[in-house]
């Protein structure tokens, strides 16, 4: 840190808190209080001013924990009045459509919630949207995390809690979307029915273990009532306490800029900025989530009627952090084969069972594939750009679509109603566009990656582009360019070049390993030998020598006064 | 740093320029206009107001107002769910700008540096957790009581088995697969329509018709009893299943549903491809019987052209050709929907010859 | 039977079953008087010398509108490869088929396509109509249907409450496969669609599930009785025109894919743009403060 004294400088004008130092405060009071009996102060001490580095995209993990604060409390109402019973009732409540009609009490205690509780549906509601926000906001901020390296030593770990949640959390979704026993429950629990049993050897004992019997049975509801709110949400909460333990011991990531280095951090301080923005942010997601429950329907039950196995709907998707598993399912061919006596369903096990749980393995385990092929064993506390990585950022955009792909083949019914298409040519054009398209993307993304570090480097040694254009005196034009100042010019280049690792030569000693190391010095120059390197201090210098060079020779030329 | 890499860390990360440290703090307006931050003041104390506004109109809201009452203000919706969520809403959401504000006009704002620590402990630290770790093992004599240790972690490994066994009872009893491969339908039994439960009659259904139905005595109409009707002239297998399903429970309906649901079509004869798997004498006059299962996931297959004579599954899309065996022509299914073989009872109505003569519904590893 | 029964259904809405048809088709035997009338059950309907004119201009309409496609007497018209029709034959749709394409504005097509879209009707309601009358001579098929038939007025507020729980049921059961559970309509084989039953009259609606229209299965009245599809049209008004019990917006009313589409569009898009504004650097001042100047 070239200038330290900054923090000092910094802390004294703050005003606020220890201006009033006049007699011993309420708060003084409490905290010695508390402190006596507790002993918490030598942590706090350390923490209540920790610093965080101020950037939007840093707040994408908080969209997921505060969106899971709002299905914990409104969870807690609901649970009040719902009945994870599947015992027959006769619904005799206030919504004439199913006054009268046999079903099951968890359905029956749903319709009550509904439409006999004030203020009951719109909890439903919320706590619906809120699930969908969780999941969306933990892949936005694993996208983010990926994106930037944030995964790399020392992070490796929480990277790995972090996949973890977003599994729990897709299951704990899903046992919440099977518990109001309504027909899109019953369906999406006859699916996964249907992809237990496809599972070799063991698949349909598992399925009579989960229904206590044949599929539907009256015992699913109550067992996932029991997974939805102690179970999984008992793991989640360790996990995410874990999660935040390791974010406050490594300290937060920041972007790397003029003062920010590897060994500090430059942001504000948690008391009292971050109390008011992430207090602040709780407030407003669950605002959004709130007005979200109060006008826009969500999982309309009372229309899909209860369960009856023999009943089935259009639009029968489950929801959308399925809908990448529900594509696969829909363009995966019918392939079966019939083994020794034995069936094995191709065509429901590896949708089902193997692409999208492989697809979230590659990802966990990028960190340990990076850090091998680069041997690179360094913290890393500043972020990189995507284009800077240009290989991850386009496996990345790759895997992207390929997910996107298989959500939009999970939605192929819709989209053929609502954009005019035939169902079927959706079909076929995603079962070719699964392998096309993520290696399109893969070259595209990564080729836009090297040349927005080429126009980095244009800008560092060549200047920005003012819009200004002069003409000379032999009557061409050309646009002036302006050097970046020293903090932009600095910020653009705040990255260490790639390096790739040299094959072993001389491959007459077989030595232990070789064919590994070859390996790994194949990946190396396939995945880090095609960044443009940074321009060098001498090459710099020169070039703003040449900059200001022409830029005075501008300035006696024109008549403008120019900056 | 790295160990075992053949690279040169300091010379490619040497810097092109050198850091030229923070950026010079600059002050807001309301730092140094004390109107602008008695106005910043004055904006979040209104938003905190607004926010106290909206929670007593939600409490206003929730005495107010019926739930499925419609005003023509909410623009037809349910009147109840959408004022308590706006005003709800709102209510939150004015705490949370007003917090958000304060923040950013009236909380101090100067960047502050703090120095990061490697994320492992100190050496010292880490010698020290190491010598107390050894002493502590060497002390158990863990390392020397190898009896000792091995039959510990043998002992807690099968503590595993009382867990997994302690499952076991997720379904009571012995676990009979062969049930998958049965449905209630029997020779005699007769198909009626879904919901109604009306027994069929050739002369009712029509070329181009769709019939969803189940086996007599699984269905009843909504908001009436399961029905008790006469069986006593019916064959005394079907007599005694008939009255046996009157008193199942809910749930066993559910179950056997989930297998026995139908659909009968009726195809103009001359366009049906008879076969082996097909045989005409499965068929009444053109009306073909088959599993309402899909043999994809086991979702109900209900989406039939009457033209095409194709069967779609609305979940996946497999489709199947009920004029001719109910082969897959598209989509992830591979294997045919199962037929029913029909035939007609002496009162003319249509009834099962037999149960289906393979598993209806999804693959499983036994199946065959 | 069968035919006996849309006698009763053609005259008197209420009455059904076999005994009632056969009276209603022997009072119009003896009403009429007409021996060809009891020889060609299809055109023993009661026929005033109006309904004649009526027919006449049915026919004449026929012949300047559909018989290129159908045939000069409603016989159908093959392709020129003789593969497939042109028009199919017109003899037995009755004219419940006939009013239910004609006020749809699905026939007459702008060109032999997969499936005729609803659109304005070309016809008058005289004229629909008209051909209507023409066409149920050609062969006995389903009548138009009429208020009665598809209305609840009748009924007490219980019943009316039993049809709607009744209705639902068999709409969950034969329709909601296609259409949708909240009848917006889904996707069929290679582009065909089922279209949507919002803002569908009920008339067509009834009519629809006794003709079949295109792709669409017959459910004939012995199956799904008259009554039962009465229910149905009452579950879908009830739930047409109903409260939006959970807000202003149904998404479509097409299940999860819109709503997950609005909670990525709606909910991430407003909670990233306030964490963009919470992040943003606010308004800075050149001044200094004034202990520093």
């Amino acid at each position: 840190m070239s200038n330290p004294s900054v923090t000092s400088q910094v802390a004294d004008t703050n005003a606020g808190t220890a201006s009033k130092p006049a007699k011993p405060s309420k708060v003084g009071g409490a905290v010695t209080w508390a402190d006596d009996r507790l002993g918490l102060a030598t942590a706090a001490k350390k923490n209540l001013r920790k610093i965080f580095p101020d950037h939007w995209t840093f707040m994408l993990g908080e969209i997921a924990l505060w969106s899971f604060v709002i299905c914990l409390i409104t969870g807690v109402f609901l649970t009040l009045w719902f009945k994870p019973s599947m015992a027959e009732i006769t619904y005799m409540g206030s919504y004439d459509q199913l006054r009268g009609l046999a079903m099951s009490e968890a359905y029956g205690s749903t319709l009550d919630i509904s439409f006999d509780i004030r203020g009951g549906l719109l909890m439903r509601q919320m706590h619906h949207w809120a699930a969908m926000l969780f999941i969306a906001s933990m892949f936005v901020h694993m996208i983010r995390v990926f994106a930037t390296g944030a995964f790399r030593k020392p992070r490796e770990v929480n990277w790995l809690i972090g996949g973890l949640l977003l599994l729990l959390g897709i299951l704990e979704g899903f046992a919440g979307y099977s518990l109001p026993d309504d027909l899109l429950s019953g369906t999406g629990l006859r699916i996964a029915d249907g992809l237990v049993k496809a599972t070799p050897v063991l698949g349909t004992y598992m399925s009579f273990f989960m229904f206590g019997g044949e599929f539907p049975n009256n015992e699913i509801v109550p067992r996932l009532y029991a997974a939805h709110i102690l179970l999984l949400p008992g793991l989640i909460l360790a996990l995410i306490a874990a999660h935040m333990l390791l974010l406050v011991h490594h300290k937060h990531t920041q972007w790397p800029g003029p003062g920010r280095t590897e060994e500090n951090v430059v942001g504000y301080p948690l008391l009292p900025v971050y109390m008011a923005k992430a207090g602040g942010f709780f407030f407003i997601v669950f605002g959004i989530t709130a007005l979200m429950g109060g006008i826009m329907t969500i999982n309309p039950v009372w229309k899909y009627g209860p369960y009856n196995p023999s009943q089935v709907t259009a639009g029968s998707q489950p929801d959308w952090y399925m809908g990448a598993a529900e594509g696969v399912l829909r363009i995966f061919p019918g392939w079966e084969s019939y083994l020794f006596g034995h069936t094995i369903s191709w065509n429901v096990f590896v949708p089902g069972m193997v692409i999208l749980p492989g697809m979230l393995v590659v990802f966990l385990a990028w960190p340990f594939l990076e850090q091998w092929v680069t041997g690179d064993k360094r913290e890393h506390h500043l972020l990189q750009r995507p284009r800077n990585a240009p290989t991850r950022t386009g496996f990345l955009v790759a895997m992207m679509t390929l997910f996107g792909l298989f959500w939009i083949a999970g939605a192929n019914d819709v989209i053929a109603v609502l954009f005019q298409l035939n169902l079927n040519h959706i079909t076929y054009f995603m079962r070719a566009a699964v392998f096309v398209a993520p290696v399109l993307a893969f070259i595209i993304t990564r080729r836009w990656c090297i040349s927005l570090q080429r126009h980095d480097e244009e800008k560092v040694l060549h200047g920005y582009e003012t819009g200004i254009i002069t003409r000379s005196p032999e009557g061409g034009y050309a646009e002036r360019h302006a050097p970046l100042s020293t903090e932009r010019a600095y910020t653009l280049t705040a990255r260490e070049n790639d390096k790739v690792l040299e094959a072993p030569n001389g491959s007459d000693v077989p030595a232990k390993g070789t064919r590994s190391t070859k390996i790994r010095a194949k990946l190396s120059k396939a995945m880090f030998g095609v960044s443009v390197p940074k321009p060098t201090r001498e090459e710099y210098l020169e070039a703003q020598e040449h900059l200001h060079h022409e830029l005075e020779a501008g300035h006696e030329d024109s008549h403008s006064p120019g900056h | 740093m790295s160990t075992d890499t053949p690279t040169t860390d300091l010379a490619l990360s040497e810097e092109t320029i050198p850091d030229p440290g923070l950026h010079e703090h600059t002050w807001r307006p309301t730092d140094i206009d004390e109107r602008a931050e008695r106005r910043a003041e004055r904006q979040v104390a209104g938003l905190f107001i607004a926010s106290m506004v909206m929670s007593v109109l939600f409490v206003v809201s929730y005495f107010a107002f019926e739930i499925g009452e419609n005003i023509d203000l909410f623009l037809g919706g349910g009147t109840s769910n959408i004022a308590l969520g706006t005003t709800l809403g709102l209510a939150l959401l004015f705490i949370g700008i007003g917090v958000i504000q304060w923040a950013r006009k009236l909380v101090a704002d100067v960047e502050m540096v703090e120095m990061r620590h490697p994320a492992s402990s100190p050496d010292e630290d880490r010698e020290e957790t190491l010598s107390a770790l050894k002493a502590g093992l060497e002390e158990s004599g863990l390392g020397r009581r190898k009896l000792v240790r091995n039959t510990m972690i043998g002992s807690m490994a099968i503590l595993g088995l009382p867990a997994v066994v302690a499952l076991r009872d997720l379904h009571p009893g012995p676990i009979d697969i062969s049930v998958l491969e049965r449905t209630v339908w029997q020779p005699g039994l007769r198909v009626v329509n879904d919901t109604s439960g009306i027994p069929l009659r050739p002369e009712d259904i029509e070329i181009g018709q769709l019939v969803n139905a189940e086996p007599e005595g699984l269905v009843h109409p909504p908001g009436e009893g399961r029905h008790h009707g006469d069986h006593s002239d019916r064959p005394a297998p079907i007599r005694e299943y008939l009255e046996e399903a009157e008193d199942w429970e809910h749930h066993i309906v559910l179950n056997e549903m989930a297998k026995a649901a139908v659909i009968l079509v009726r195809i103009e004869p001359k366009d049906i491809t008879f076969s082996e798997k097909s045989p005409e004498n499965w068929s009444v006059d053109g009306i073909v019987c088959y599993s309402k299962i899909c043999t994809h996931v086991g979702c109900p297959i209900a989406l039939w052209e009457r033209k095409s004579h194709h069967l779609l599954c609305p979940c996946h899309q497999s489709t199947f050709d009920l004029a001719d065996a109910g082969r897959v022509v598209f989509g992830p299914a591979a294997r045919a929907v199962p037929q029913l073989p029909l035939s007609v009872d002496e009162e003319g109505y249509l009834v099962a010859q037999s149960d289906f003569l393979e598993p209806v519904g999804p693959s499983y590893w036994e199946r065959g | 039977m069968r035919l006996l029964n849309r006698f009763a259904g053609r005259l008197s809405r209420n009455r059904r079953g076999s005994v009632a048809g056969l009276l209603v088709m022997v009072l119009g035997l003896l009403i009429t008087g007409t021996t060809y009338a009891a020889l060609t059950p299809a055109q023993a309907e009661l026929r005033s010398h109006t309904d004649t004119e009526l027919i006449q201009e049915g026919r004449e309409l026929f012949l300047v509108g559909c018989a290129f496609c159908h045939g000069q007497n409603g016989e159908g018209v093959l392709t020129a490869d003789g593969e497939r029709a042109l028009g199919p034959a017109l003899a037995g749709v009755g004219a419940g088929a006939v009013d239910f394409y004609l006020s749809t504005g699905r026939m007459p097509l702008q060109a032999p396509g997969q499936q005729s879209p609803r659109k304005a009707p070309a016809y008058t309601p005289s004229e629909i109509d008209a051909l209507s009358a023409y066409i149920a001579t050609l062969g006995p098929g389903p009548g138009v249907p009429a208020h009665g038939d598809y209305s609840t007025d009748g009924l007490t507020d219980d019943e009316k409450q039993e049809a709607i729980l009744r209705g639902g049921q068999f709409f969950l059961t034969n329709c909601t496969a296609c259409h949708n559970f909240d009848g917006s309509g889904g996707a069929m084989p290679w582009g065909k669609k089922a279209p949507t039953l919002k803002g569908v009259e009920p008339r067509h609606v009834y009519a629809a599930m006794l003709v079949g229209p295109g792709e669409m299965p017959v459910f004939s009245n012995d199956v799904l009785r008259p009554e039962d599809k009465r229910d149905i049209i009452a579950y879908l008004e009830s739930i047409h025109d109903g409260p939006k019990y959970g807000g202003v917006f149904a998404l479509g009313g097409l299940g999860p894919v819109s709503e997950g589409l609005f909670a990525w569009l709606v909910g991430i898009g407003a909670c990233v743009g306030f964490a963009i504004w919470i992040a943003a650097h606010t308004t800075r001042s050149s001044k200094k403060k004034g202990s520093e100047a």
